[in-house]
């Protein structure tokens, strides 16, 4: 039988606004069918997002759903998690969202390791306001900002949350949709902040600035700079020259925030 | 039972006025003069099993209250000056959603870094101004120990009651200065919770005004499942950019404080019945008032003192029913004329508006008062 997505999403609210050809429909049902496969309950799940594109998807999804200001999704979601801790917290963006505005509440999510899930949907630029550069812009493309090409560097998101403490770090591809649910419900399983960077394509912004004639060029391209981190073990560095890694890339047990805070919370009562 | 007193600060007693009215989640960032809040609330919170978070900035420090507040709880930072530039982004988001939650600013000199140590009252048009976009504003303006404990309670009755922002703004004298303050026992003030829906989860709206202008807000983790955003949104929670919708929905969230001032706006008249100069002062700048006053009715000058307690919304009417019988209005206050550009307003032509502003870092004085009484009386 077929899988009934409906059953997350709200009634009526759909289309999305999402343009054609563009990855972030595919990543939404990897996230239903991870939370669907993890069993969350709706009335125990809260879905946090910050602005643009990727971080309208939660108001499709049937759940507590929290659409913040640009950028401050971590911090918004810190105050639910703590708050409440019982909750299942999920945090979906895009990569300007997260990495340019929000950098500074993903890091020190990452640093707590509060227990949440932060899905980000890395389509290499701002697509809301019509395709300027991200942090996440290969450098020398262009973008509506960068009409001579982009002279800045971009981040490494997955090496950014490994190095600011997060302990699970995944990174898959709009292409390869049967793995998006995969890492989404290894990472909500997982006890810590848990980070999933999806590579995703923006036809409309990026792509035809890009000299991608098609969607599927864009897919194709997906398909092509991906390897999985078992078989990159047995490539040579010049094998994995402009390749990019992806499945679970890190994994460590480490004291996650809200359990931390539970033990504040018993020291404080003992306390004369 | 004799009564617990206490020798204590004004930021300390603004901590334990919070906790009076229930609140459970702090989350701030380190700012003098206003930091003593966050301590307190750090050592205090955790033994009645609330929450206390020192978060990466004050944008997040605001943020993470607002989304603490969403799960049902009493909720509270504090700031000072260019904390509360910082927090006015997500400010803007608590007024559009209609997330109670209050904010505790103590007054420093500004603008920008300023003057950290010193007491200033620069930040009454920040309060209301700040963020941008249409909302409502309520702010208080306490002017002793016992009363920014009170103020503070206060703050989240109206948080809670409003379904907004509150703020408490206390100058930076009233923050750090130590007095007697009595504690209320529970249940001696009033304290406010929201409007919890009563209706089946499936038909919960989280801006149904068929249930007022204040809509019962559900919490996340409950029964209910809504949709909360900064767009402009229609009463499920969904944005929506139909005109008469936003409209009727941005009208409705000023209406809120507009049509409820008389239960908002708060003052304390002093030797008002007979006043002929009548001094308009908040926070520490009143306690100088008063003893000017005073000296001035030693000397035979018919002067009186109309105490702000609530700064916004502002004591227009009062104000205007005042300068139909007054000579004069004096307005000390420590920016460079902010309350005396909204006193100006008010009055309407009636009587003059005579300022005294200091941006020196240094408390005005009662004899500067009393000299300007005696030039206007």
């Amino acid at each position: 039988m077929a899988f009934d997505y409906d059953k997350y999403l709200r009634p009526g609210k759909l289309p999305h606004i999402w343009c054609p050809g563009c990855g972030h429909g595919i990543v939404m049902k990897g996230l239903i069918r991870a939370i669907d496969a993890c069993g969350l309950e709706k009335n125990n799940t809260a879905i946090v997002s910050g602005i643009g594109c990727a971080s309208r998807l939660p108001g499709y999804m049937d759940f507590c759903t929290l659409h913040t200001a640009h950028g401050r999704a971590a911090a918004f979601a810190t105050g639910v998690k703590m708050a409440k801790p019982e909750m299942n917290v999920i945090l979906v963006g895009g990569d300007g969202d997260g990495t340019a505005i929000g950098g500074n509440h993903f890091i020190h999510a990452c640093r707590r390791n509060i227990d949440m899930t932060y899905l980000i949907m890395n389509n290499n630029i701002y697509g809301m306001t019509g395709g300027q550069f991200s942090p996440c812009t290969p450098t020398g493309a262009k973008a509506s900002t960068t009409p001579y090409g982009n002279p800045d560097p971009a981040f490494d998101i997955a090496k950014l949350a490994i190095g600011a403490g997060a302990t699970f770090v995944a990174r898959g591809t709009a292409y390869h949709a049967t793995q998006i649910d995969k890492l989404i419900a290894e990472a909500i399983q997982h006890k810590g902040f848990s980070v999933v960077e999806i590579l995703d394509d923006c036809p409309t912004t990026y792509g035809r600035r890009n000299k991608f004639k098609s969607v599927i060029e864009m897919m194709n391209r997906l398909k092509e700079i991906a390897v999985p981190v078992k078989a990159a073990e047995k490539m040579s560095p010049e094998q994995l020259e402009g390749k990019i890694l992806t499945g679970v890339l890190y994994k460590a047990e480490k004291p996650e925030y809200t359990g931390e805070y539970a033990k504040v919370i018993e020291r404080a009562k003992g306390a004369k | 039972m004799a009564k617990k007193v206490a020798f204590m600060q004004g930021n300390e007693a603004a901590a334990h006025g919070a906790l009076y009215a229930g609140c459970k989640f702090f989350g701030g960032y380190p700012i003098t003069p206003s930091t003593e809040v966050a301590e307190v609330m750090s050592a205090e919170l955790p033994k009645l099993g609330g929450k206390f978070i020192q978060m990466e900035d004050e944008i997040g420090a605001m943020a993470a209250i607002i989304g603490a507040s969403l799960t049902g709880a009493k909720v509270l930072t504090s700031t000072s000056g260019p904390g509360l530039s910082l927090k006015q982004e997500n400010i803007g988001y608590a007024c559009i959603t209609e997330v109670p939650c209050v904010i505790i600013n103590v007054m420093r000199g500004g603008p920008s870094t300023g003057m950290p140590t010193g007491p200033s009252q620069s930040d009454v048009m920040c309060a209301k101004w700040g963020t941008h976009g249409d909302h409502p504003a309520i702010t208080l303006v306490p002017a002793s120990v016992q009363e920014l404990f009170e103020e503070t309670v206060r703050a989240f009755n109206l948080a809670e009651k409003y379904r907004t922002p509150v703020m408490v703004m206390p100058d930076e004298i009233v923050a750090h200065m130590r007095e007697r303050i009595v504690f209320p026992e529970p249940g001696e003030l009033e304290v406010i919770d929201r409007t919890k829906p009563t209706v089946a989860p499936e038909q919960y709206k989280p801006y149904d005004t068929q249930f007022g202008d204040v809509p019962p807000l559900a919490a996340f983790g409950s029964e209910y499942r809504f949709h909360v955003t900064g767009l402009n949104k229609m009463a499920d929670g969904f944005p929506t950019t139909k005109a008469a919708v936003v409209q009727a929905e941005e009208e409705r969230q000023v209406r809120k404080v507009e049509a409820n001032v008389d239960d908002i706006v708060k003052f304390e008249e002093y030797m008002m019945d007979d006043a002929e100069v009548v001094v308009v002062a908040f926070g520490s700048t009143s306690r100088s008032a008063r003893f000017a006053v005073n000296e001035a009715r030693k000397q035979g000058i018919k002067a009186g003192l109309f105490r702000l307690i609530t700064f916004w919304p502002f004591p227009e009417k009062q104000l205007l029913a005042i300068s139909k019988k007054v000579k004069a209005f004096i307005t000390p206050e420590m920016n460079l004329g902010m309350c005396t550009g909204v006193v100006k307003g008010c009055v309407e032509g009636n009587a003059p508006v005579h300022g005294i502003f200091r941006v020196d870092g240094e408390p005005i004085n009662p004899t500067q008062i009393l000299d300007m009484i005696k030039e206007v009386k």
